[in-house]
């Protein structure tokens, strides 16, 4: 099914010509215009059809266009996993009548999303069994992602407003339970590691129903890119994902360059690899660390950190910031390396395998860790394609669906490495694949540095690029490219992407809209944690309150990139 | 699409000596005591430091607290031309010009009457610094500032105006031409402990 033709083909024997299913000429992916009457019919039918296979939903997001007389579009992003191909779907509805039936029912992917397009548009889900703000606190008004919402605006939100699920209120009527209650872990618990509110309901200590509250940190990064020159968003991209934050600035460029028709250097390609699986080990390290420190394992949490914190000293070199990098530029990066990195990091290729195997000595053998993680936090693998799980978590359930692998970016397919996969699904699958991709990302890096050449890492392009600094100061041409691009910013041309990496959650997509201009239209991030967490509260179902904190940790809770 | 060149790691079951305790615990009990052994005497891989008394060396280009560079005669080289304004994404910068075209003594039209920096909205990204087309905004290595209040945190000209000469100065994140000017050491260094007379 690698064409086009064959995939139109398997669409139009259940929907013919004129059946309200449009494709739509050119774009990166095939993109069909749908109308929201066949839409969930349509939805079955690319979920269940064979040829076609969409298992996975990866992303739904709304776009507003206010001169349209379809005002809002909704935006959904699918690929197959036995085909690899994907298809972009767009549904448009009109502003006084903004409704979309839910897809819920296909896929429970859509569960967030949809809240939060509905969040964020106004946008409402018919169907949808628990629709209601996600990112935004309760008593926020308006919507603040359309186009004619202030991003200046300001909303004082009271403690007394604080939403609570409606089952939460409901007294227990349940004689023969002698002890039920109400429980709020977090939102700020130490081992939420950032900001996220689960309430549940105990019978016991057994947790009988939960649910997830997010958007504690949520700071509207997607409103802020559109007033935003493109190169500008950078700093944001690096708060998604603070753990890795090169891997967020790199996956953002590589979707940009791609709508500009640029490309990095060699140099500035092998470097972002280099750095971009070295900040997979380090979000690894927190993520594996902070799990043993969760379950009551503090010391190779430390050992761990040894690695981070020698890491960090070698990225802090190269960009001057150890945690918000900003490293990438559009076209390249901002400098390049020290002259000894790749003495250093040869030296952090010998160094971090000990502390591995250091701490795989105290853990991975460990009765009491395994007899606190085996069989804890289990989904399925049909459960998690389902929920629209990618990365570690999803790979732990025996799908080895892997971005580099797939889809190869930054000639990630001339590099031998494997990827790791485990069957249980469990927290302690989930443990060892991060352990073994750790090792794994060592190997990369190591045969990335035997092609780190001497070159540029920059685009000799001042379009795109500022002009070298030396230039700048005494070059008058230079001073006026230099001068247009801050003042207006690079111009992206008109059209729209979807690029999409491997972060160390699993698929970090942009969907990214160009009105031709020197801002962004619209930037959506598909954040992998999202994803993952919608499953969080149904998979603590039967759990202990204890479990709570094993499986949060293991499922690399990150607000940022959660809340956004 | 699904690839086949995985490493499947499962779980194995535990062997018996594995869920016998003891040697799993004497095994433990050997990389810990590796450890703190390395810590209380070699110290090479010590990564934490006594801070403050002992503080990290950072590399020449961490993004610190800024610093506008003067002229020869102590005049701020900005010509304030507003390009670290509009390039910065936290738009924490605030410039207002004063026209000196007509001043005999400076050659440059305009220079800033006011360039207030809120250092609490900043995002230490350097793009004011890539930006500046006089080398006039640089960063330093000052990282630790502790404000009482916030209107404390919006520095004005006295407090970003370079003070003494270059070479004094704590320099981090400046433009960059010519060799790499930055090193990197591991494992990290540790100075010798500056517990003297400080503590008393
Ligand atoms: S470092 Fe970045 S955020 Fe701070 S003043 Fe400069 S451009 Fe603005
Ligand atoms: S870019 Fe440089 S010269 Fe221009 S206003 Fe800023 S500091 Fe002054």
């Amino acid at each position: 099914m690698a064409n086009r033709e064959a995939r139109l083909a398997a669409i139009r024997t259940a929907f013919p010509e004129g059946g309200g299913v449009v494709e739509l000429p050119g774009g990166d992916l095939q993109t069909f215009r749908v109308d929201r009457r066949v839409l969930p019919d349509l939805a079955r039918h690319l979920k269940d059809d064979p040829a076609l296979d969409f298992k996975l939903l990866l992303d739904v997001c709304g776009v507003d266009y206010p001169a349209r007389e379809e005002r809002f579009e909704v935006v959904y992003h699918l690929t197959s996993l036995t085909h690899g191909h994907r298809v972009r779907l767009k549904v448009a509805v009109r502003e006084g009548d903004a409704v979309v039936p839910s897809v819920y029912g296909v896929w429970k992917a859509a569960d967030w999303f949809e809240r939060e397009a509905f969040d964020m548009f106004g946008v409402r889900f018919e169907g949808h069994p628990n629709l209601k703000r996600i990112l935004c606190h309760p008593a926020f008004q308006g919507h603040a992602l359309r186009k004619d919402y202030d991003p200046g605006q300001r909303w004082l939100l009271r403690e007394g407003e604080q939403d609570e699920p409606a089952w939460a209120k409901e007294a227990q009527e349940n004689e023969d339970h002698f002890e039920t209650q109400v429980l709020n872990i977090g939102p700020s618990h130490p081992a939420t590691h950032g900001t996220l509110r689960t309430v549940v309901r105990l019978d016991g200590e057994l947790i009988t129903k939960a649910e997830t509250e997010i958007g504690y940190l949520h700071r509207c990064f997607e409103k802020m890119s559109e007033t935003h020159t493109w190169n500008q968003v950078i700093p944001y991209t690096d708060r998604l994902n603070y753990c890795s934050a090169m891997m967020n600035g790199v996956g953002y460029a590589l979707a940009v360059e791609s709508m500009l028709g640029v490309e990095a250097p060699p140099r500035a390609q092998v470097i972002r690899l280099i750095l971009s699986e070295l900040s997979r080990i380090m979000d690894h390290i927190v993520d594996v660390g902070a799990n043993l420190n969760d379950v009551g394992a503090m010391t190779p949490f430390l050992y761990m950190y040894q690695a981070r914190e020698e890491l960090y000293s070698v990225l802090e070199a190269c960009c001057g910031s150890r945690l918000t990098m900003s490293y990438v530029r559009i076209g390249g990066l901002s400098a390049d390396t020290p002259p000894d990195f790749e003495d250093s990091v040869r030296y952090l290729l010998r160094r971090i395998p000990k502390l591995v195997d250091d701490m795989e000595t105290l853990i991975t053998e460990n009765r009491i860790f395994r007899g606190r993680t085996e069989g804890v936090g289990a989904i399925s693998a049909e459960d998690a394609v389902d929920w629209g799980w990618t990365g570690p978590c999803l790979r732990a359930t025996g799908v080895a669906y892997d971005v580099r692998k797939a889809y190869p970016y930054l000639a990630y397919d001339t590099y031998d490495f494997k990827v790791p996969i485990a069957h249980a699904g469990d927290t302690y699958a989930r443990y060892l694949v991060r352990v073994e991709e750790l090792r794994q990302s060592l190997r990369i890096v190591e045969q990335a540095l035997e092609r780190l050449e001497p070159g540029p890492v920059i685009v000799d392009n001042h379009n795109v690029a500022l002009p070298p600094k030396e230039e700048v100061y005494t070059e008058m041409e230079s001073l006026i490219w230099h001068f247009k691009l801050i003042m207006e910013g690079m111009k992206v041309p008109a059209g729209e992407k979807y690029g999409y990496t491997e972060a160390a959650n699993g698929e970090l997509g942009y969907y990214i809209v160009s009105d031709g201009g020197g801002k962004p239209y619209r930037i959506k991030v598909r954040p992998p944690c999202f994803a993952i967490f919608q499953a969080f509260p149904h998979i603590l179902e039967g759990h202990m309150v204890a479990d709570t904190v094993a499986i949060m940790s293991s499922l690399n809770i990150i607000a940022g990139e959660l809340d956004r | 699409m699904i690839t086949r060149d995985v490493v499947v790691c499962d779980a194995k079951p535990l062997r018996l000596v594995q869920r016998l305790y003891l040697v799993e615990i004497v095994k433990g009990l050997a990389v810990t005591l590796r450890h703190f052994l390395g810590n209380l005497f070699a110290r090479k891989y010590t990564v934490t430091v006594e801070w403050p008394e002992v503080k990290r060396e950072y590399s020449e280009r961490l993004r610190g607290r800024h610093i506008l560079l003067t002229r020869e005669d102590g005049s701020p080289r900005c010509v304030a031309c507003y390009m670290c304004e509009e390039a910065c994404p936290a738009e924490c910068i605030h410039i207002e010009a004063e026209d000196v075209s007509t001043s005999p003594t400076i050659e440059f039209e305009k220079r800033p009457k006011v360039f207030t920096i809120d250092l609490l909205r900043c995002v230490y990204c350097g793009f004011c610094v890539d930006a500046c087309p006089k080398e006039a905004i640089v960063m330093s290595r000052v990282l630790e500032m502790a404000f009482a209040s916030r209107e404390e945190a919006v520095v004005g000209l006295d407090q970003l105006l370079q003070k003494g000469p270059t070479e004094t100065l704590n320099l981090g994140y400046r433009p960059y031409y010519g060799a790499p000017r930055s090193r990197i050491e591991l494992p990290i260094p540790v100075k010798a402990s500056a517990r003297t007379g400080a503590e008393g």
